[in-house]
């Protein structure tokens, strides 16, 4: 039986949609805007008998999250821009040793410590593997409340399923916000991925499990990179997601993502009653990222909008490979940008 | 025949790559002699650290989780909590844990994790050639003190007594210190050890072994010379001995004295 509409905060919302997920231990450090999730954790893994630990720092709580997955356990972690920074050494390792995790971004304005409000600057940290090394991991983006339980509760499995970390990046309006939510039913636990890799648990006859990404031989490391970013070609086919709405028709697409993505659909609306040709692109997954998809749509003209000073926006070049007169519209340090702001910039670079 | 010493089962047979004298191989033996004893091979995870010992997967024959530099205890408290029942060993150099690991070795032992640290203090750097430790001595010289740790003028602070440190800590439950530059200081060693993995076994809390470890190399000595000077200058600064012994199963023996 589907569960009935609830009323939640975003930031309880994805808590509800971890512990549904099966999430066996959550680590986490209080930071804002995401403190509502540590806090939910906090009650709901504890009535559940799950593990929950408010770490010494975010550096030990993505460790902690490393350790409980190298089990195979589900685990995860949640923070927000400054926390996420510190973070980054742990999601290289567990990129490096092909370890399932989930961690939560409420981004919030930066660089340095920056303020509390939402922002989108976190996107080439979240898209580029933001600590060193080469890899990617997974980054979905979701826009309200429903698709930030949603891709929370699918984060587990996806990270599961392509042994890496899947990341949500969500922004503090998302986070905080209060929406209409029906939450995943809880995963039967019979469904999840074997782990036949995790340390510990070793029946007789099977060779040891060592979780690592050190790589000490050149030789073996370059190969192994490349069986990785093999794993990487198979995602960019089968795992990109995003939403359109009147691109074929339009004039000029909006490109934007998560919350800014949501003020274009409102200005796309506020356009089209005036008889202008607009539509929407928003990817939700920023990694993989839609770029056959852009490809496709090269030629025509784009307006990228974002809470940051303009960091998707590559992205939407690079991928309408010049075909394309790409703008860009972003509000930062805090601010968003609203449907009449980016219906302004609309008629400005349509001159209507 | 009855065989009664063979090479531990839980270590594979190979030969390590630690320069000749060093202290982590003795100590890579008397761990697996005591999983063996306890019949723990298939349920023991080792967390090995960045350090010369980064080289688990290939000397031990059970599981393991490498972790980054310092973050060992982080990374064991996550395994320990989704494997109660497993002996989980946290093994941690200077550097990693007195150091760069400092919050995360405090935080664990404050929360009485209950697996167990070796901790091998060989008073250097060792994998980064020879730096100054937060153990190194002072007069000691390193790379990074080449006229020795001057905690005065220098301003290089002095050597941290980590296990009368971690005492203070309500979460620790046992705390030794022992040696392997002679026979007798690493057959007390090895009871050392015996005790806390037993200790463990029975979820008593926090336990840490502290084991002073030759590093001929970045000490520039031969290994004769480096496990002289561990009896001339280490041990008198690290004194030997159980620093805290708070078990559960230590006060019933005494109780049946
Ligand atoms: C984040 C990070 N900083 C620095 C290093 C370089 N590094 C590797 S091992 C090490 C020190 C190891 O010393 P110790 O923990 O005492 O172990 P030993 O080699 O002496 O056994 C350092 C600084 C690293 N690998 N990662
Ligand atoms: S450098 Fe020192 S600690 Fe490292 S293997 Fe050699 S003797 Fe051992
Ligand atoms: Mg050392």
């Amino acid at each position: 039986m589907a569960d009935e509409k609830r009323l939640m905060k975003g930031n309880e919302a994805m808590g509800e949609a971890a512990v549904r997920a099966g999430c066996d231990a959550y680590f986490g450090y209080p930071i804002t805007p995401q403190n509502e999730l540590t806090a939910y954790m906090a009650k709901h893994m504890l009535d559940h008998k799950r593990v929950f630990i408010q770490a010494e720092s975010e550096v030990s709580a993505i460790n902690m999250v490393y350790g409980a997955a190298a089990t195979g356990a589900r685990s995860m972690t949640s923070s927000s821009s400054p926390g996420i920074s510190l973070k980054q050494e742990g999601i290289s390792y567990a990129c490096g040793a092909d370890v399932p995790i989930v961690v939560i971004n409420v981004a919030r304005s930066g660089p340095g410590l920056g303020g509390i409000s939402p922002a989108q600057g976190d996107y080439f940290q979240s898209t580029r593997g933001g600590g060193h090394g080469d890899y990617f991991h997974i980054v979905l983006a979701p826009k309200s409340v429903q698709e930030a339980a949603d891709l929370t509760f699918e984060a587990f499995d996806l990270a599961d399923e392509w042994r890496m970390p899947a990341m949500v990046l969500a922004d503090g309006m998302i986070g905080q916000m209060m929406e209409g939510v029906v939450l995943p039913q809880p995963k039967d636990p019979a469904t999840r991925v074997a782990k036949p890799w995790a340390s510990g648990n070793r029946p007789a006859g099977r060779p040891v499990n060592h979780v690592d990404s050190t790589h000490l031989v050149p030789e073996e490391f370059e190969q192994a990179n490349i069986a990785r970013y093999k794993r990487y070609d198979e995602m960019k086919k089968t795992l990109v997601r995003y939403e359109e709405q009147h691109v074929e028709d339009a004039d000029l697409i909006l490109a934007a993502y998560g919350t800014s993505a949501r003020v274009c659909l409102g200005a796309m609306q506020m356009a089209r009653k005036l008889g202008l040709k607009v539509g929407l692109f928003r990817p939700i997954t920023l990694w993989p990222f839609p770029e056959k998809r852009l490809g496709e749509l090269a030629g025509k003209r784009f307006l990228t909008v974002e809470m940051s000073m303009g960091q998707m926006v590559e992205d939407v070049r690079l991928h309408t490979r010049g075909k394309s007169e790409v703008s860009f519209y972003g509000r930062c340090g805090g601010m968003i940008p609203t449907e009449e702001d980016v219906l302004a910039e609309i008629r400005r670079i349509l001159k209507k | 025949m009855e065989l009664i010493y063979g090479h531990p089962k839980s270590l594979k047979p190979i030969q390590t790559k630690y320069c000749p004298g060093c202290g982590h191989g003795v100590i890579h033996r008397l761990i697996t002699e005591v999983i063996d004893e306890l019949g723990m091979q298939q349920k023991s995870v080792i967390l090995n650290p960045v350090g010369c010992s980064i080289w688990a997967s290939i000397y031990f024959d059970f599981d393991s989780v490498q972790v980054p530099h310092g973050r060992t205890p982080a990374g064991a408290t996550g395994v320990k909590r989704m494997l109660p029942d497993h002996l989980v060993i946290c093994y941690q150099g200077d550097g990693d844990l007195a150091a760069i690991g400092t919050a995360e070795a405090v935080h664990a032992a404050n929360r009485g994790e209950k697996f167990t640290t070796i901790f091998v203090n060989n008073a250097i750097y060792g994998m980064t050639g020879g730096q100054m430790a937060p153990t190194t001595l002072v007069g000691q010289k390193a790379t990074t003190a080449p006229y020795g740790r001057d905690p005065v003028e220098a301003g290089m602070g002095y050597p941290i007594r980590v296990l009368e440190m971690f005492a203070t800590l309500e979460g620790t439950r046992y705390l030794a210190r022992g040696a392997v530059n002679n026979a007798a200081n690493t057959r007390k060693t090895k009871q050392y050890i015996k005790k806390a993995f037993e200790a463990q076994l029975r979820g008593e809390g926090s336990t840490m072994v502290e084991i002073l470890s030759q590093c001929p190399t970045n000490w520039a000595m031969d290994p004769v010379e480096s496990v002289e000077w561990v009896e001339s200058d280490m041990i008198p600064f690290y004194k030997l001995g159980e620093i805290k012994d708070e078990l559960q199963g230590s006060a019933v023996k005494e109780a049946a004295k």
